[in-house]
């Protein structure tokens, strides 16, 4: 696994979730796919609100808890995967995940965590934690670590930084 | 007593709309015969939930599996209790969206069937606009009114101008109300329902001990957002980590009160913006004690009256179906067999005006 970059940054707040989701979004091409963990309330359908800004699509994603996946149209198509309730691979094969994961859009999967085994090398994964109260904007921030190809890393790094200035180390 | 004996196939009886309708969008597999979209002769409903207490959650696949195992035992199960034969039924309604799209396979495609078999037409009904025409099942009310719908998988305002034109008016720009109820639960170690035990804790808590927040209580947009509360739940246990059983009830309460509070001010803001005197409010949070309670009190004040439909037609059911369905088929709104159901109520489908048979 030579070839797999990380890239740790801290956001103070939405907002800041939202604008790294839009350059996520930005960077992304058909068969892309985003691996999302990270507990209740850390923000995880926020950064896909900005993945879908990123992809040039106009309407605003919305929890997918209960219907397992929603779809968007955009530059790419966005399918908004949530495995919160979902238990194992077999499960996933029931609506037909493979189709999405393989097709010509984007797939961007909140809780990835509860079923590992069906995400390929190229999967981009987004960790979002919510710090140990410390201050008082603890509340707001949110620890990210990003994992992907290195090529990719490198290239979205570029595009991050601009915003993001405290990336250029 | 005067007993009129009419017997099920009798000429004036011929006169009625009969229907066959089927439920299966997520937990509930059910089946029901209503006559002229108002009338229940049987109303069969086969929930999953035991199975889904062991998971904590709906569990997609297993639902999906049961349909399959319950969905003709049910259906058998209608038609006798109704007292009908196959050949009486004029139509099959059903529901093809929003919900688990498994799930939906599985009464969309028995549909389908049935209507083949007995050459009778297929109406496919939208669950979301179906739950507020469950009203008509017990009570009349005049159009146009405001309808909420609120659920584990929804929250919507729509204003209804007819028995089949729905616009939608606002939705959730994130999760659920019963969503953010059955997560909080989760976070606060309730069993599955979520909502149920939160209803029944915050009966004993103080519904002012936290002031958990009410996002857009006040502006004018007719959206909720129900994400922003859950995760003022997840801080606050963070801070106050193994509340004792006194301390859970003033959670739960709390958090329920701003849940409610937020859905009674919004409707409130929709009867008045859309000038009406009813209002619906339908779904499975509709059986909430504290939503039943709190919008009567608030409604009324504004002389607006409220309409909720007893809990059976409020939790998931096909009878509901069949109403809007019986409504839909009047108006010659009728299904080609080849619909697929739907996931969302994106404003694609959602949004807008008419019933909803024929896009999908």
């Amino acid at each position: 696994m030579a070839n797999i970059e990380t890239i740790e940054m801290q956001l103070k707040n939405t907002n800041e979730t939202l604008k790294l989701g839009e350059i996520i979004g930005k960077s992304l091409n058909p068969g892309s796919i985003i691996a999302l963990v990270g507990d209740l309330g850390a923000g995880k359908t926020v950064l896909v609100k900005g993945i879908a800004k990123g992809l040039g699509i106009e309407e605003e994603p919305n929890s997918p808890t209960y219907v397992i996946m929603n779809s968007y149209e955009g530059r790419i198509s966005l399918y908004h995967f949530d495995l919160y309730r979902v238990s194992s691979e077999d499960e996933l094969f029931g609506i037909g995940y493979d189709e999405y994961f393989f097709g010509n859009g984007v797939a961007a999967v909140e809780w990835a965590d509860r079923v590992e085994d069906i995400f390929p090398e190229h999967t981009i994964k987004i960790e979002i934690t919510i710090p140990e109260s410390d201050g008082e904007d603890s509340e707001t921030r949110r620890d990210i670590r990003i994992e992907g190809k290195s090529k990719w890393v490198l290239s979205f790094k570029n595009t991050a930084e601009q915003v993001f200035p405290t990336l250029r180390r | 007593m005067i007993v009129v004996n009419v017997s099920k196939s009798s000429k004036i009886d011929r006169m009625s709309l009969t229907l066959l309708a089927i439920e299966s969008s997520c937990d509930e597999t059910s089946a029901a015969i209503i006559e002229d979209g108002t009338k229940v002769r049987s109303n069969i409903v086969a929930s999953q939930i035991d199975i889904h207490k062991e998971y904590g959650g709906v569990v997609p696949e297993i639902a999906s599996r049961k349909h399959v195992e319950l969905i003709m035992p049910v259906i058998d199960k209608a038609i006798k209790e109704a007292g009908v034969s196959k050949e009486d039924i004029d139509g099959v309604a059903v529901t093809n969206g929003p919900g688990l799209i498994g799930a939906l396979m599985v009464g969309l495609s028995t549909a389908k069937a049935m209507a083949f078999a007995l050459g009778v037409p297929l109406i496919g009904v939208n669950h979301l606009q179906a739950h507020m025409s469950a009203i008509h099942l017990e009570h009349e009310i005049s159009f146009p009114f405001v309808g909420l719908v609120v659920s584990g998988g929804h929250t919507s305002l729509y204003l209804v101008s007819s028995y089949t034109e729905f616009e939608m008016l606002g939705k959730t720009r994130d999760d659920a109300a019963g969503e953010a109820f059955d997560k909080a639960a989760k976070v606060l170690g309730l069993p599955y329902p979520g909502g149920i035990e939160i209803d029944k804790l915050a009966k004993k808590g103080n519904r002012e001990a936290i002031p958990f927040p009410r996002p857009f209580m006040n502006s004018s947009t007719l959206d909720f957002s129900f994400s922003g509360v859950k995760t003022s739940v997840v801080y606050y246990l963070r801070k106050h980590p193994d509340p004792n059983q006194e301390e859970l009830q003033d959670i739960c309460a709390s958090y329920q009160e701003a849940i409610v509070e937020t859905l009674v001010k919004k409707t409130i803001i929709a009867a008045k913006q859309n000038d009406v005197n009813s209002v619906v409010i339908a779904g499975g949070v509709a059986c909430n004690s504290r939503l039943r309670e709190l919008s009567k009190e608030e409604l009324e004040k504004e002389g607006v009256s409220v309409y909720i439909p007893s809990p059976k037609y409020c939790t998931d059911n096909a009878a509901m179906i069949g109403s809007l369905g019986g409504f839909m088929f009047q108006k010659g709104d009728t299904s080609e067999l080849g619909i697929t159901p739907f996931s969302t109520s994106r404003p694609k489908y959602g949004r807008g005006r008419g019933g909803q048979a024929k896009n999908a």
